[in-house]
């Protein structure tokens, strides 16, 4: 060992990606390897959230999910090209029986492991069985200090399960890791949502603005909040971090829509996360498809492996040479690598634009509307389509027009 | 909160959080919820020998031990424990 070696040390990589909401992260590094794996086991859910970002047409992958032996083969395959975080997440993956067995398998490979958990169907006897499996950590999705809101939004009664799902995961040792969606109907309660974290001992929350895919695409104009509100809650999260005293690391993610450059989406396509989907799609990100002419791999008929470094889908947008301008001569790229191709489609209807959050791309324009929308009564007042089979049913089948034909593809 | 290393400091791992090599990365890594860091190759000797029983002077010991050809190692382990303090990876035990 040198001196050097000794006292130069760290690579800090703060990667919070997993959240319910999240398309966007923090992270620096590149990496050829899928650090992070997100096993999306099931997108069955007893909640019915707005501002879900499972694909509106999720209906379609609910009979088709794979095995728990396939499921074990992919966890096995990921670990050897590198993965070692993994998210089991969904839907709610607690509707699968078969958790218990992942987490085994998970800990016998060593990954760290995290259930991403609306806390519905989590039992004394299930959260035993995860510990002693192994299960790292438990992420509990919260939605408001007030039972009107959080059954609102989710349109489940399910405030008070959520505190008490709170309590297990504490008194089983786990640290407590909250996730909390911001949107208009909570941002105003941001004071009291960290008073609430951290009464009930969370050790880290996330406040994930909401992104918009899949469901909260749809529902944008009911969801977003004003820019003031945004700040506003900004300058309540940092006046708490500095004056509560409390030891809880806050992330606060920042809505692109309010920002002018883009987020550094997924921290770069095909660059540290691999998600698999329910029915074993494989997938650089969690709304990858809603790009056009893309052939994703499926891990029933398809190596891992070459998903990851060969497949033409993984391909496609690694790197910077697929930019056209104004990102190709931009002296920003690296930053944010030209934003989010699933934001850019949906928006544009050109996958290789600059995102449209960007002030220099052309298509800006489409984002300073959809922020007017939002604040225009009458369209704000359309009613929520939450996330439903039902409602899934019904825009397979090309109902509510109105709703998604704005967009390029189906959220 | 104080951050200064004694010698006669007991550190362990924070709660939650693990070490491990990695095969993959030739590396170190400290995991733990929603993230985690790649040590090179003197902060992981550094983690490695925290076992909630050496103090900061055993493991400056060791580690002068273990690579005697390396000059004035002893700032570098303090800077590493200081970075890892300040960083929550490890605690006092
Ligand atoms: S409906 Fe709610 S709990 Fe269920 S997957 Fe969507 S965001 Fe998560
Ligand atoms: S022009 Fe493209 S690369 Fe430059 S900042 Fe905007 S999105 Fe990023």
């Amino acid at each position: 060992m040198t001196q050097a070696s000794l006292g130069e040390s760290v690579v800090q990589k703060t990667i919070h990606a997993t959240q319910t909401q999240n398309n966007g992260v923090a992270a620096s590094v590149t990496q050829t390897q899928p650090l992070w794996l997100l096993a999306e086991v099931t997108y069955r859910c007893p909640l019915h959230c707005a501002f879900c970002y499972n694909p509106t047409d999720y209906d379609k992958h609910t009979q088709n999910e794979l095995t728990t032996e396939q499921w074990i083969q992919a966890l096995r395959d990921a670990r050897k090209l590198g993965a070692i975080q993994l998210g089991i997440s969904g839907g709610e993956p607690l509707l699968r029986d078969d958790i218990e067995d992942i987490v085994v398998e998970a800990r016998k490979l060593g990954y760290y492991s995290n259930l991403i958990t609306s806390g519905v169907g989590l039992t004394e006897k299930r959260i035993q069985a995860f510990k002693e499996g192994g299960l790292d950590h438990i992420q509990l999705s919260m939605h408001d200090i007030t039972e009107e809101i959080n059954n609102f939004i989710t349109n489940t009664k399910t405030f008070e399960l959520k505190k008490k799902v709170a309590a297990m995961i504490k008194s089983h040792g786990y640290p407590m890791v909250l996730n909390v969606v911001i949107h208009r109907y909570n941002i105003g309660h941001m004071k009291e949502i960290l008073e609430m974290a951290d009464a009930l001992g969370a050790e880290y929350i996330e406040l994930a603005n909401t992104q918009y895919y899949g469901w909260s695409l749809v529902n944008r104009s009911q969801l977003m909040p004003t820019k003031e509100q945004v700040e506003e809650a900004e300058r309540i999260t940092n006046e708490f971090r500095e004056k509560s005293g409390s030891k809880m690391k806050i992330f606060f993610v920042v809505p692109d829509y309010f920002s002018d450059r883009p987020k550094k989406c997924m921290n770069g396509w095909g660059e540290v996360f691999m998600i698999v989907t329910a029915n074993g799609d494989v997938l650089p990100c969690h709304s990858a498809r809603v790009l056009p002419n893309m052939q994703f791999p499926n891990v029933k008929d398809t190596d891992l492996g070459w998903s990851w470094k060969d497949s033409p889908a993984f391909n496609k947008y690694r790197g910077d040479s697929w930019m056209k301008e104004p990102c190709r001569t931009c002296d920003e790229k690296e930053k944010d690598l030209g934003g989010c191709r699933c934001q850019t489609f949906l928006l544009t209807g050109d996958a290789e634009a600059a995102d449209p959050v960007c002030s220099k791309s052309p298509h800006h324009h489409l984002i300073e509307q959809a922020i007017l929308d939002s604040r225009n009564p009458t369209i704000a007042a359309q009613p929520i389509v939450f996330r439903n089979d039902k409602n899934s049913k019904r825009i397979i089948a090309g109902e509510l027009k109105e709703r998604v034909n704005e967009f390029h593809a189906l959220p | 909160m104080d951050n200064k290393i004694e010698n006669s400091d007991i550190y362990t791992l924070s709660l939650h959080h693990r070490f491990q090599w990695e095969e993959a990365q030739s590396s170190y890594v400290i995991l733990f919820p929603e993230g985690m860091v790649k040590l090179h190759g003197g902060a992981g000797e550094v983690i490695k020998r925290l076992d909630g029983k050496a103090t900061v002077g055993d493991v400056i010991a060791d580690l002068k031990a273990a690579f005697p050809d390396a000059e004035n190692i002893e700032k570098d382990i303090i800077g590493m424990f200081e970075l890892a303090l300040s960083k929550a990876w490890i605690r006092k035990a």
